[in-house]
């Protein structure tokens, strides 16, 4: 049983620290905001879920669990909140996506909302 | 195991700052600082973890509702911005 | 290891902000240095300054600035002469002071002054003389805590001086049109709208817990009153000013501000007049233990509050000017056009 519980715990963080690497990655490499911004939102929510999942797996005391599950009520709370925000005040502050000619706006405003 | 985790971690930290620093546009640097934030809060829960000092969670907590509130500021801020007089076309100002 | 790898990252953030012109971009990068240095705090084993420079650098010192940002302007003005004087100066201190640090014992050496002088007796005796776990409340509140009414002070006599610059009277019928330009502002944030109304009430509790279990963990007063004036800060930027003002009178945050100060003065006074030292919480209670647990958590209520208070005006202060600055601006566009 213990040695099961670590192995689950070490998956989970193993993979939520990869998702958060690629996410870096992501911020790094992608060519404008909006999709850096979706790199990173995605991945931090899913990697933070993963390693504090993980973290809860090898604690043993009741309220080192609740405050990890407090911690990721507030990131699964504020994270996606967060980056609707950033998206959406980039958007009214008139940052275009990467490759849309300012020609054709109708095109525009689907493709960004599609990306908030 | 928490070793590597808080090592890439620490990595996604350092890229975070890397975007931070080059920008280019303001939008930019504020996701950085976000990022930047719920990487903290992972690094100080796992720091926690590997110090034997569950009572960092604390801070965790902390960290996450600050960097809520800030990154609200910023866009808040940001936002109303254009009540000033630049004009609404500000991206080739932003891309400075 | 990983104190060496953050304290180089401090140092890139350092010079990526020396060497920023969009003053935006300064503010947001501050708000990662304070997240860092916030960080080595917690890998030093400094967990109480590690949550103070969380609540005060990284937020509420960020938002202050950010709004002082939106009405001075993005750019930094260009520097015309050389610097050179100035330059051959900060090297001589800088390297003055490098050569002072060479006298000073090693990191973390046993005979260092700081281990040998007041240190032991706190962290042997805390325990028996106070009866509380956390070294660094009874050191702040108990042992300092003449230091820390200082400290109090001052943040008092900070909210005092912004006050007196920057308090600005409203009159009614702007206070109204104001509140016009707020709301329509606001119609198109639903969605943190929501998000904040459900964060709200957790975030008071939390400052509270940080309040009242500052004897048990990292935090205290200072750092609850900060985070529960962010509380407000957050609702005053989402729902406007003259909002925020209905729900925390000007008045009376005023007087909360000046009755902290007071509370934590007259636990001195009270424990003058039992026949004990300014601040010796001894004499507060038949039992010595629980006297000082008594004026602990009276006097880090009064600091709580004072912290708050002063937040929340200086944050009031602030926007509140820029709104006028932004009515004013409003009115000559009209006028112009």
């Amino acid at each position: 049983m213990e040695l099961l519980i670590t192995i689950v715990s070490g998956l989970f963080l193993l993979v939520g620290s990869f998702l958060c690497l690629s996410g870096g990655v992501g911020i790094i490499r992608f060519p404008d905001f909006y999709t850096r911004m979706h790199a990173v939102g995605v991945t931090d929510t899913l990697g933070s879920v993963m390693i504090l999942t993980g973290l809860m797996m090898q604690s043993s005391d009741l309220l080192v669990i609740a405050k990890l599950i407090m911690v990721l009520l507030l990131i699964l709370l504020v994270g996606p909140t967060t980056s609707h925000v950033l998206a959406k005040a980039a958007f009214h502050n008139g940052l275009q996506p990467k490759g849309l000619s300012t020609e054709n706006k109708h095109n525009n405003k689907e493709s960004s909302s599609s990306n908030t | 195991m928490l070793i590597a985790a808080t090592v890439a971690i620490f990595i996604a930290m350092l890229l975070a700052i890397f975007r931070g620093i080059a920008g280019p546009t303001l939008y930019d640097r504020i996701l950085a600082v976000n990022t930047f934030g719920t990487k903290t809060v992972l690094m100080i829960s796992l720091l926690g973890f590997v110090m034997g000092r569950p009572e960092f969670l604390d801070i965790a907590i902390v960290y996450a509702l600050i960097n809520f509130i800030s990154v609200i500021g910023v866009l808040r801020y940001s936002d109303t911005d254009q009540f000033k007089h630049t004009p609404p076309n500000k991206k080739s100002e932003e891309e400075l | 290891m990983i104190n060496i790898v953050l304290l180089s990252l401090l140092v890139v953030v350092a010079i990526g902000i020396i060497r920023m012109k969009d003053l935006f971009a300064v503010v947001m990068l501050t708000g990662i240095y304070g997240l860092l240095s916030a960080s080595f705090f917690v890998a030093m084993d400094a967990v109480d300054v590690a949550f103070t420079e969380a609540a005060v650098g990284a937020g509420i010192s960020t938002l202050l600035m950010l709004v002082v940002i939106t009405m001075t302007g993005r750019k930094e003005k260009a520097t015309r002469h050389k610097p050179f004087a100035a330059l051959f100066v900060v090297v001589i201190t800088g390297g003055l002071l490098v050569y002072g640090t060479l006298d000073m014992p090693l990191f973390g050496s046993a005979d260092a002054p700081i281990h040998n002088h007041v240190a032991p007796r706190y962290l042997n005796d805390s325990m028996q003389e106070i009866g509380i776990p956390n070294v660094v409340t009874s050191v702040l509140a108990s042992y300092r805590a003449f230091d820390t009414f200082g400290e109090v002070v001052v943040i008092f006599t900070a909210g005092i001086g912004v006050l007196a610059m920057l308090f600005a009277h409203r009159r009614r019928e702007e206070d109204e049109k104001l509140a016009a330009i707020n709301d329509s502002m606001h119609e198109k944030h639903l969605v943190i709208r929501i998000v904040t109304k459900m964060l709200i009430p957790f975030i008071l509790l939390f400052a509270l817990y940080v309040q009242f279990h500052g004897d048990y963990g990292p935090g205290g007063g200072f750092q609850a009153g900060v985070i529960f004036s962010s509380a407000i800060v957050l609702y005053a930027m989402l729902f406007g000013l003259s909002a925020a003002r209905r729900v925390v009178n000007q008045g009376f945050i005023q007087l909360m501000a000046a009755f902290g100060v007071l509370c934590y003065g007259c636990v001195g006074i009270a424990s003058l007049l039992n026949g004990g030292n300014f601040f010796d919480y001894n004499v507060l209670s038949n039992d010595p233990v629980a006297g000082q647990h008594l004026g602990i958590l009276l006097i880090e209520w009064g600091v709580g509050v004072t912290v708050a208070s002063i937040m929340i005006i200086i944050f009031f202060s602030f926007a509140g000017r820029r709104e006028i600055q932004q009515y004013v601006e409003q009115n000559k566009n009209k006028e112009s056009v």
